[in-house]
């Protein structure tokens, strides 16, 4: 049963990197950068839920739609101010950027927030008839425990998968998209702005931070202004061992991660747990280069 | 009258002057030709009509409109398309979705009525239409992006290129449907190495040499040119 439960909880923690990945990914596919400031709009659209709802005492769903109407904001104008500039620059200035408005973002926190960590709610949970509070179900008498943080961040994951791939499948700024992602130039004589679609595609990975970021802290209750940091690189970590790019290999990547990082830390060592994780990429990596689900498809001349 | 007009532009790659003041016009209803060796500015002097590209001096008007510095996705709504170097098409997307692109500025109701004008052209894309188009052969991929460019219902078409990496019989296919296009009226700007098959279909022609116009004429008095039979027609 303690394996069961391992790996329940690792498809919860895995749904929530799932999400920051498509974050990654998307940006990835279209962009060609690597966001890595994407980790730190976690964080801020944590806070504003977390100010929303503690200090405000306004509704969490309410806190979760704040922030992500802030996060879409704030990644729309990191895009405009730091990234598109360097449109044409070498993909190395660009990487040095993102690493420079993660710390930005972070310190920015600091002075505002305070590094003094705050405790985030526990949004999911059911009121007891004695007035205590619940935060899974139990099953089978109690061997086995299923959080309801872990059933909202799979079901969370699952619609939001969904709809992103009927977004790229039928709409026409989706497709749009995928045009982009293949040749930015060709999508240009089309009529598409490039500009403009590039912007859409940071709003919607933003949205989804802010998202995983509520996700995230209902589960990992303190918030402090490197929060977004660990779980970034290992949604990135994610992205790239689903194949970056891919929106199924994010959600793939995501879960699988998520699993091998719980159960390396039950049945190996908690201590190790990150560097298993990372050694599971290096191995993958190794024999599948573009990842999982990545594919690489061959241009005839 | 001129549909397109290019005068004196000068295009330059950095510090690389590659388009030397060249001028040329394309009238409603031609099939006008640049042909020219490698580098010597063809497709240059296309991604600059289109907008990818930046003039630093010179004008280019389209129906008697500056089109100079607008960029290249508010084009295509003034009537100009262009097949590009090397086809570009989407190669992960299906034959459908690029057509569907290439009509991305027309309102939905009009794709239908597009596609069919594209299908009756290009059979083999209607049998192909759910087809990922990396799958597609050299020769396919060439009429998609014809049949994309197509979609947007263009006063001008742009092509550069088609005949490139495509077997013989392939090539005169291409140059069939070229022919077929032009007498259902539409006005083509044609880019080509393949100077014999270019000048053989198109009313009038340029020769560029360097990122500069050397000659020109209508395509029946460049075919019979000494000096353009020595450097394009093999002798």
């Amino acid at each position: 049963m303690s394996f069961l439960n391992n790996l329940i909880n690792g498809i919860g923690l895995g749904s929530v990197y799932a999400i920051i990945a498509l974050g990654y990914t998307m940006v990835y596919g279209i962009a060609k950068m690597l966001n890595f400031a994407h980790g730190d709009v976690i964080m801020v659209g944590a806070y504003v839920c977390f100010f929303a709802s503690s200090t405000y005492g306004l509704h969490p769903l309410v806190g979760v739609l704040l922030a992500m109407a802030v996060c879409t904001v704030l990644g729309v104008v990191i895009e405009r101010l730091a990234y598109k500039p360097l449109r044409q620059a070498p993909s190395l200035a660009v990487l040095i950027t993102a690493i420079g408005m993660s710390y930005f973002l972070q310190n920015a926190a600091q002075l505002l927030w305070t590094p003094n960590p705050k405790v985030f709610p526990a949004f999911f949970t059911l009121a007891n008839p004695d007035g205590t509070s619940r935060t899974g179900v139990d099953l089978f008498g109690g061997q086995l425990t299923v959080r309801f943080t872990t059933i909202v961040n799979l079901l969370v994951c699952i619609v939001i998968m969904v709809l992103l791939t009927w977004f790229t499948g039928n709409t026409k700024m989706g497709k749009a998209m995928r045009a982009c992602s293949e040749n930015k130039d060709a999508a240009r004589l089309m009529g598409i702005d490039v500009n403009f679609t590039i912007s859409i595609t940071f709003a919607i990975g933003s949205a989804l931070a802010a998202i995983a970021g509520v996700l995230f802290l209902s589960s990992y209750q303190t918030l402090v202004p490197t929060t977004g940091s660990m779980p970034g690189i290992k949604a990135f970590t994610a992205a790239v061992f689903g194949g970056i790019g891919s929106i199924p290999g994010a959600f793939l990547g995501g879960v699988l991660l998520g699993v091998i990082e719980i159960m390396a830390g039950a049945y190996i060592s908690t201590q190790l747990a990150n560097a298993i994780v990372f050694a599971v990429l290096i191995i993958t990596l190794l024999v599948r280069p573009a990842g999982l689900l990545g594919k690489q498809v061959r241009e005839k001349v | 009258m001129a549909l397109l007009s290019v005068n004196d532009i000068n295009v330059y790659y950095g510090a690389i002057h590659a388009i030397k003041g060249v001028s040329f016009e394309v009238n409603e209803g031609e099939i006008v030709t640049l042909i020219g060796a490698n580098g010597a500015g063809k497709s240059t002097t296309l991604k600059t009509i289109s907008g990818l590209l930046r003039s630093r001096t010179g004008d280019i008007t389209f129906q008697d409109q500056s089109i100079t510095g607008i960029p290249a996705h508010k084009l295509i709504t003034r009537g100009l398309a262009q097949v590009p170097e090397g086809r570009a098409i989407f190669l992960q997307m299906t034959v459908e979705e690029n057509l569907e692109m290439g009509a991305y500025t027309r309102p939905n109701s009009e794709i239908e009525a597009g596609l069919k004008n594209v299908y009756e052209h290009f059979p083999r894309l209607e049998e192909r239409k759910k087809q990922i188009a990396g799958t597609l052969s050299g020769g396919e991929q060439q009429m998609l992006a014809m049949g994309r460019a197509l979609m947007s219902a263009p006063k001008l078409l742009m092509m550069d290129e088609p005949s490139m990496g495509l077997a013989p019989i392939l090539v005169d296919e291409i140059f069939e449907i070229i022919k077929t296009l032009h007498k259902a009226g539409t006005t083509i700007l044609l880019v080509e190495q393949n100077a014999q098959m270019a000048l053989s279909v198109a009313d009038r022609g340029y020769v560029l040499e360097t990122g500069r116009i050397v000659t020109s004429g209508t395509g029946e008095e460049l075919l019979k040119d000494e000096s353009v039979k020595k450097a394009y027609l093999g002798g």
